[in-house]
């Protein structure tokens, strides 16, 4: 499955998943707790130097990003222009475009298994209330195998119901594919769930 | 909890990214088409019940963290919980929780009503109850301004929470995950 994750050799690559992980978090609370114009735009503009210098990333992936909440950025700088003023629709909106392209290029820069590494370890003091921060990382992984697993099910039916005739449109073929889908998948789960415990997984 | 809760959660939350593939589908009369995803929260709690559906869209949010495309539109990253509507994203838990204790109260007397209520109820109210606040601190717009913009999605969920009650019904039918819990109790 294609991830998010931009392989370069970078500085930004080799930081540790947790330290960007904190950087974010406390650009975060900045630019939320000084809502003003140069701080937003000093955020921004620092988070696009370093995307594309440290990170070495191509600018596609931050323009893609950038116009992905492009709506929200003219519909919030727009409702401000006539309920408040320009200056508080630009502070926001330039705070948001700095906040989501920060986040893009942390995503860009590390791998999904350093990004499940940190999750397991946040996850590590659970183990007090009895949860087993390993469990996680198993639930991923068999997630990342459902994913194509449940597509290909779909697939499946989807055809034979095509082989049978008839074509349904509209939410009532969601229904009539579904039904079918998850008694399915929820047998293979199930199945799976013993697998994994005839292998050992519960003693793990 | 056992594997293969384990195994069910980890379902669900796969389930929630292949809606996430599926075409949206085009509602005459709205301007946005729906796309299945958050039949998703609905569906993990009423078939899973509330505490591994909370969990299945827990998981799913972080396949979504770590960087994988499974939101509608190929989405994925960190940046969607940093954005207006990730308050959306956070109630996904909530909303299958809350999905899940209706439907494990109402279980009994499960049929296209009551699930429609418990659907309707963790799936729509809760999730806009979340999400619509998040909006309006996010982009210092007042409450009102927030809810207005977020009314043309209702009738596209309202599609969906019908969907995901005839499917909590037939699923219930066909393949119960969710016990009662007197069964559970007498069982030796």
């Amino acid at each position: 499955m294609l991830a998010l994750y931009v392989p370069r050799a970078s500085l930004l690559h080799r930081t540790p998943a947790g330290v960007k992980l904190l950087v974010l978090v406390v650009l975060g609370a900045v630019v939320f707790t000084v809502p003003t114009l140069p701080v937003a735009a000093g955020a921004l503009a620092g988070v696009v130097l370093l995307g594309l210098l440290a990170g070495r990333l191509p600018a596609a992936v931050l323009v893609r990003q950038a116009r992905a909440v492009a709506v929200w950025v003219v519909a919030i700088v727009a409702f401000h222009a006539v309920a408040t003023d320009v200056l508080t629709g630009v502070t926001t909106g330039v705070r948001l475009l700095a906040l989501v392209l920060a986040a893009a290029v942390v995503t860009a820069t590390t791998r999904v298994t350093a990004l499940v590494a940190v999750v397991e370890k946040v996850c590590a003091p659970l183990r007090l209330v009895g949860v087993r921060p390993a469990r996680i990382g198993l639930a991923v992984a068999m997630a990342l195998r459902f994913i194509p697993l449940v597509a290909e099910r779909a697939d499946r039916i989807r055809e034979a119901q095509a082989a049978r005739g008839g074509r349904v449109r509209g939410p009532r073929a969601l229904v009539l594919l579904v039904v079918p889908l998850l008694v399915s998948v929820l047998q293979l789960a199930h199945t799976v769930g013993e697998a994994l415990d005839a292998r050992g997984a519960d003693t793990a | 909890m056992k594997t293969r809760d384990l195994a069910y959660v980890a379902l669900f939350a796969a389930l929630t990214a292949v809606l996430g593939l599926l075409p949206a589908i085009p509602v005459s009369a709205l301007p946005v088409p729906i796309t299945a995803q958050t039949l998703g929260v609905m569906l993990a709690g009423a078939v899973l019940g509330a505490k591994r559906g909370f969990l299945a869209l827990l998981l799913f949010l972080v396949l979504v963290a770590v960087g994988l495309p499974v939101l509608a539109g190929g989405r994925g990253g960190l940046s969607v919980f940093v954005g207006p509507s990730a308050g959306f994203l956070y109630s996904w838990p909530l909303g299958a929780l809350v999905t899940g204790l209706l439907v494990e109260l109402l279980w009994r007397r499960l049929n296209l009503v009551t699930a429609l209520v418990a659907t309707v109820v963790g799936g729509i109210g809760v999730v806009y109850a979340v999400g619509i606040p998040f909006i309006s601190l996010y982009s210092d717009a007042p409450l009102s301004a927030a809810a207005t913009g977020s009314l043309v999605f209702v009738p596209g969920d309202l599609v969906k929470a019908v969907i995901a009650a005839v499917l909590a019904v037939a699923v219930r039918r066909a393949y119960p995950v969710i016990e009662r819990p007197r069964q559970e109790a007498t069982r030796p």
